[in-house]
């Protein structure tokens, strides 16, 4: 019993020291998120940054599968960045963060189903506007 | 260490991290989110629901693309302007870019004031938060104005597939609402920062509840969603 607490306990501890390495005092903490305003800075200044660079893809007019996967790198890094420090994702529980980021996960199944269907669709509509009559 | 007291739900502090953490929390035979108000779990799960009503859409913006045999209307053209004789691609969505990412920025820093019980700071930076939120649908206006003046409509456009006009005004559409909603919201709860309603506790005119800054949070919740639906329009719609 007092050895299962000790465990927790533990765990807990090495959970703070990974994630609050940057609190800003430990007794404002009680109240909800609390994190120093420089980390919004540094996050506010990357997200100027990448979304730069992805116009910058477009202004260049880089094309075919550089642009494509220079656009989803900068598209995922933005999206984690806000997800995880705006959103306060990073410092929430395990059970809540899985219960709302996988869900949409799953919506890359429902991508794959319509990449088929779209280029079933495009393939009959060549076939029958390419026919004669 | 005890920073689980901000919920008041009467649990223990120490609660096991990692994956014993998600199999304990789910099977407790309570509340799966420990230290997570109704609130803020609630507004959690209707963004889960709002990610799907954006993914389909973006999904069926894909399908008609991908399956369309007229060319699709290159965006980096349809929405570009000229500035000073110069004519730059994308610009105006870049700029709109920037300013809702700005709208984020002020919006985390408001959350942040907001639990530090600094009322003044607080309902500044929402007001903030929320003329970039109102920047930003102006210059929306601005740009479907310009579109419909071009001769874009859901059912054509001079450039290419006729699916195009659908899909803009359907996406960019259900987006400025959800940024004009935002922007009424955080009016809303700022008046109620300002007024110093979650210092005196004092009662709110519709369900008679206790507020506490903690709404800061769930507007902030909802704000940086419409930024982050915005980050994939912006991927996927005008620089694909």
């Amino acid at each position: 019993m007092t050895n299962a607490a000790v465990h927790v306990e533990g765990q807990q501890h090495s959970l703070h020291t990974h994630l609050h390495d940057a609190l800003a005092s430990k007794a404002t903490h009680t109240e909800g998120q609390q994190h120093p305003i420089k980390l919004y800075l540094v996050v506010w200044g990357w997200l100027f940054v990448l979304s730069t660079c992805s116009y910058l893809v477009d202004y260049f007019g880089l094309h075919g599968y550089l642009r494509w996967s220079l656009i989803l790198l900068f598209m995922v890094l933005k999206a984690g960045l806000i997800v995880a420090v705006f959103m306060h994702m990073a410092w929430e529980r395990l059970a809540l963060v899985y219960a709302i980021l996988l869900p949409p996960v799953l919506v890359l199944v429902f991508v794959a189903i319509m990449v088929f269907e779209s280029d079933y669709t495009h393939l009959i509509r060549v076939i029958f506007f390419g026919s004669p009559t | 260490m005890a920073e689980t007291a901000l919920t008041s739900t009467g649990e223990s502090p120490a609660r096991i991290a990692g994956w014993r953490g998600i199999a304990a929390d789910w099977s407790s035979d309570q509340r799966a989110f420990k230290n997570v108000s109704w609130g803020k779990a609630m507004m959690w799960i209707f963004l889960l629901s709002d990610t799907f009503i954006f993914s389909c859409f973006l999904l069926s913006y894909m399908t008609a693309r991908m399956s369309t045999t007229v060319p699709w209307p290159n965006p980096s053209e349809v929405f570009a302007l000229e500035i000073a004789g110069h004519h730059i691609p994308l610009i105006l969505i870049a700029i709109m870019t920037f300013v809702l990412i700005s709208s984020s920025g002020t919006m985390a820093m408001a959350v942040n004031f907001g639990y530090r019980r600094d009322r003044a700071k607080t309902a500044a930076l929402m007001l903030v938060t929320a003329a970039f939120g109102a920047t930003f649908v102006g210059m929306q206006a601005f740009e479907w104005t310009k579109l419909i003046m071009e001769g874009v409509r859901p059912w054509g456009n001079p450039w290419g597939a006729a699916q195009f006009g659908s899909s803009f005004f359907m996406i960019t559409g259900f987006h400025g609402t959800h940024v004009t909603i935002g922007v009424i919201f955080l009016i809303a709860i700022a008046r109620k920062v300002w007024r110093g309603d979650f210092d005196v506790e004092r009662r709110g005119f519709f369900t008679s509840r206790k507020g506490h800054y903690e709404i800061v949070e769930i507007t902030g919740l909802y704000w940086h969603f419409v930024d982050l639906v915005w980050v994939f329009i912006f991927a996927f719609f005008y620089l694909w």
